[in-house]
């Protein structure tokens, strides 16, 4: 089973809610852990695995011979993304922009283009008795990164009955869907704020055109109802958990600590999750059966 | 020589466009003749990304000689000075006043982009 955990809002909980949902897991099998916050990884600083290895992430781009070039630009106008430009009757190749399509070197008549690799990241496998953890981290200076997204997803367990927690990007852009695709349930995490709100909205319409069954897990939460709950109630979300607004959680997370393992109120908690999910997807099934 | 000016507008007293890349028009100027032609820059105003690249190819289609501006992206530099196109820097309210600033020795040369690259 795939979980990503996805938020509209930044700075709500995502990877709080990854490392201690696969901590309170891992008690009963491996659990795999796929940081895909590439452009901001930070679930290793709370998860300390065996570093296995480092493996580079490169994207297909155009390299082109000038010799052989006939200056026809053909390239130029197939390219999309404004990767190719035509200087002085010749194409100028910017590969930041390509998105590795491909159709420049199949239009090239005189076959003046060919892919060469063109490094953009890296993806790094750690693996225990506990975690499979892989980590994506995009080069600074790249504007792409769902090619790196989807290195890291190579990694997800074949076995379906392993559980896999996706820790996603923020906001509801290409970087999250590549993250969200293929996942067999989506937590999102908020807060009972006007701004939580408003960004829970835009995810669970991101999450509804993708037709993934989803749950909410509200954070720093003060009151009930709040807002959230409101909204949930509203749109026949569900809500899964409130995790309370709480200044010795706040301390250990600065700290790099995972919270299960100091705050038994928390664990609880945690624990309630992949069941609560289980029914859910259980509902989703019948319901399709019918 | 000729010479491309962002505007707002379709005329000498319109605003100068203080961006290069999604300027919505440009003013080709003749220094020769006195004479110019507009040519438009829609396309990029809402072109995901490559905006300042994109720019730098039409503009020289125009075959112009110098291209005057407030900001210049390193990707828009590196186009426009491949093909030995002059880039000044130059602050202006009107295209008008930009060129005034040329023809007066005004406009500072660039020898590098002066902004960064802005893409999301």
């Amino acid at each position: 089973m795939i979980i990503a955990v996805a938020s509209g809002k930044g700075g709500t909980g995502k990877t709080t809610l990854t490392v201690n949902l696969a901590r309170v897991l891992m008690e009963k099998a491996k659990i795999y852990v796929l940081d895909c916050d590439v452009e901001e990884p930070n679930v290793h600083l709370f998860l300390q695995v065996q570093k296995i290895e480092d493996k580079i992430v490169n994207k297909s781009v155009p390299e082109l011979e000038p010799e052989i070039c006939s200056g026809c630009l053909e390239c130029v106008k197939m390219c999309q993304f404004n990767a190719l430009v035509e200087v002085k009757a010749k194409p100028m190749v910017f590969s930041e922009l390509c998105h590795s399509c491909g159709g420049c070197v199949e239009v090239c008549p005189n076959k003046a283009l060919t892919e060469k690799d063109f490094p953009i990241g890296k993806v790094s496998i750690y693996e225990d008795e506990r975690y499979v953890f892989v980590e994506g981290r995009l080069d600074v200076g790249q504007p792409m990164s769902p090619p790196v997204i989807k290195a890291v997803k190579k990694h997800l367990p074949n076995d379906p009955k392993a559980i896999a927690i996706i820790d996603a990007p923020p906001g509801t852009s290409c970087p999250v869907i590549a993250s969200l695709h293929g996942a067999d349930f989506i937590l999102l995490v908020t807060e009972p704020t006007p701004f939580g709100l408003h960004d829970l909205d835009l995810a669970v319409k991101t999450v509804k055109e993708l037709k993934i069954p989803m749950g909410v897990v509200v954070n720093r939460v003060q009151a009930i109802p709040n807002l959230i709950t409101k909204y949930c109630t509203q749109n026949q979300i569900p809500l899964l958990l409130h995790l309370p607004l709480d200044q010795e959680a706040a301390r250990l997370y600065s700290q790099g600590k995972i919270l299960v393992d100091h705050l038994p109120e928390f664990k609880e908690k945690f624990q309630t999750i992949v069941p609560k999910i289980q029914k859910i997807l259980q509902e989703v099934q019948h319901a399709n059966q019918n | 020589m000729k010479i491309a000016i962002p505007s707002k507008g379709n005329t000498l007293d319109a605003p100068f466009d203080n961006r290069f890349g999604r300027a919505e028009n440009f003013i080709i100027y003749d220094l020769e003749s006195n004479e110019f032609k507009v040519i438009s820059n829609e396309q990029n105003l809402t072109a995901m990304q490559g905006a300042g690249i994109q720019t730098a190819q039409n503009v020289l289609r125009e075959k112009v000689d110098v291209v005057l501006t407030a900001n210049c992206g390193p990707k828009a530099f590196q186009v426009l000075n491949q093909a030995g196109v002059k880039i000044y820097n130059v602050e202006a309210d009107t295209v008008k006043e930009a060129l005034d600033k040329f023809k007066q020795d005004q406009a500072k040369e660039l020898d590098q982009a002066n902004v960064e690259g802005h893409w999301a």
